[in-house]
């Protein structure tokens, strides 16, 4: 049995099949729409979630199968006290295969310990957020046409977003790839995540607090929400959420054929104007989502189409 | 200043200057109730000055944990008053329940019954991370 806790779980072959069958899933999707018949899915979101949970849900109905779960900690035993241990044990008897999302950093590394049936880490706290790389992975597949090459612009909060550390981890296994990180100094990239990923790998990158400065210079840029949820300090976070705002203005410094990116949801990074342009992939970069899950959920209950 | 030989337990020398209270506390030598010296600030003839700690029982030492606090550390095993022997020291892969993790977004942070669990990601910095987290520990 495999888990998925970190992207980093994956090979680059591995991830290669995944975009396959996912695009064959997009392509033929009746093929597929009995694959998982009489299989379970249980989605444990102890911490809210809209977007990955129902990808998660869409794509296990599509495959014919069911789900079942809670989508907040308060509707779960957690408010009893209920340790993930414990937790995982019984819906493990429960269920195929789990998708699990948890404030706390590792939590999903304690689940893998006590599960008998495969665990997806469907966000863990700052930390991971394996199958939004995926997806951000299948989007770069499919506007760029490649994974190498590419100059890759990670903007606002670097220092909690668990998904720029998860696709800089798994972007870092390409050739020819420079990160520019753009952020406020106080939302820097962890040291040790551009130790690990970048410096050590010898990978080309820039550090900039401007987006206007290195903006010309990006195939993909990756916006991120700076996050309430991660500041213990409410006027910390007042004082950084609005520190860049994508804007049609900035947009007219970059090459034409940019792709812009965002794992959403959004708050104002991106400007609302900024979606009629056709550089603007985030929404289909959520549609992707779906599937690159459904190409996941087959993979690890072993089903092949 | 004089402090009286020891005749049977260890003699952990070679301590880095201003550790050795650090280890003592995660020996869990303050639970012990036998005689033990810490000396620190020694004269040292190689490392300028040093920290020393000797114990007067036949305990159990976890060596994992003078390895974390200090490879370079050295101890001797004292038997009837005679050095019978050297423990060697490694920097350990893995500790366990010896630091806690000080992340309060770590998992460890709210399930108490969690092993706190550290591996060595860079044996030259030394640097040991949180096996949930992967904070460093400081």
């Amino acid at each position: 049995m495999k888990n998925l806790i970190n992207i980093l779980d994956l090979s680059v072959e591995e991830i290669d099949r995944l975009i396959a069958v996912a695009d064959d899933i997009m392509l033929s999707p009746d093929r597929y729409n009995e694959a998982c018949r009489h299989k379970i899915l249980a989605t444990l979101f102890f911490e809210p979630s809209t977007r990955t949970r129902l990808s998660f849900e869409s794509a296990m109905l599509s495959l014919g199968g069911n789900v079942l779960g809670f989508s907040e900690a308060a509707s779960s035993s957690a408010v009893k006290g209920e340790s993930i241990a414990d937790t995982i044990e019984v819906v493990s008897g429960y269920a195929d295969i789990i998708a699990m999302r948890h404030p706390k950093e590792g939590a999903p590394i304690v689940a893998s310990d006590h599960t008998t049936v495969p665990i997806i880490n469907a966000g863990d706290g700052g930390h991971y957020h394996p199958t939004q790389t995926l997806t951000d992975l299948m989007t770069i597949h499919h506007e760029m046409g490649r994974f190498d090459n590419l100059t890759v612009g990670m903007c606002g909060d670097l220092k909690f977003g668990r998904t720029v550390h998860s696709l800089i981890g798994a972007l870092s296994r390409y050739t020819g790839i420079k990160f520019v990180l753009i952020s406020p100094e106080e939302l820097k990239l962890p040291s040790f995540v551009k130790q690990k990923y970048i410096k050590n790998k010898g990978i080309e990158y820039k550090q900039s607090t401007s987006l206007d400065e290195v903006i010309g210079d990006l195939d993909i840029l990756y916006m991120t929400r700076v996050q309430k949820e991660r500041f213990f300090n409410e006027e910390e976070y007042l004082r950084l959420k609005d520190s860049y705002i994508l804007t049609e203005d900035k947009l007219s410094m970059a090459k034409s054929n940019m792709c812009i990116m965002h794992p959403l949801p959004r708050v104002n990074e991106i400007s609302t104007a900024v979606d009629r342009d056709p550089r603007a992939c985030y929404f289909k970069q959520a549609h992707y989502g779906k599937f690159i899950r459904m190409a996941l959920i087959l993979k690890l209950l072993e089903v092949e189409i | 200043m004089n402090v009286d030989s020891i005749k049977t337990g260890f003699v952990i020398d070679h301590i880095e200057a201003g550790v050795g209270m650090r280890l003592y506390h995660l020996l869990g030598l303050d639970g012990l109730d036998c005689p033990i010296a810490i000396i620190m600030n020694v004269p040292s003839r190689k490392m300028g000055k040093k920290d020393i700690i000797k114990i007067d029982a036949d305990i159990e030492i976890n060596l994992d944990v003078i390895g974390f606090v200090d490879p370079s550390a050295t101890v001797n095993v004292i038997r009837d008053g005679q050095l019978v022997g050297k423990k060697t020291i490694n920097m350990p892969d893995t500790l366990t329940n010896v630091i806690h993790c000080s992340n309060p977004r770590c998992i460890t942070s709210t399930e108490q019954e969690l092993p706190h669990i550290f591996k060595l990601t860079d044996g030259d910095k030394r640097v040991y991370r949180c096996l949930y987290c992967e904070a460093e520990q400081k």
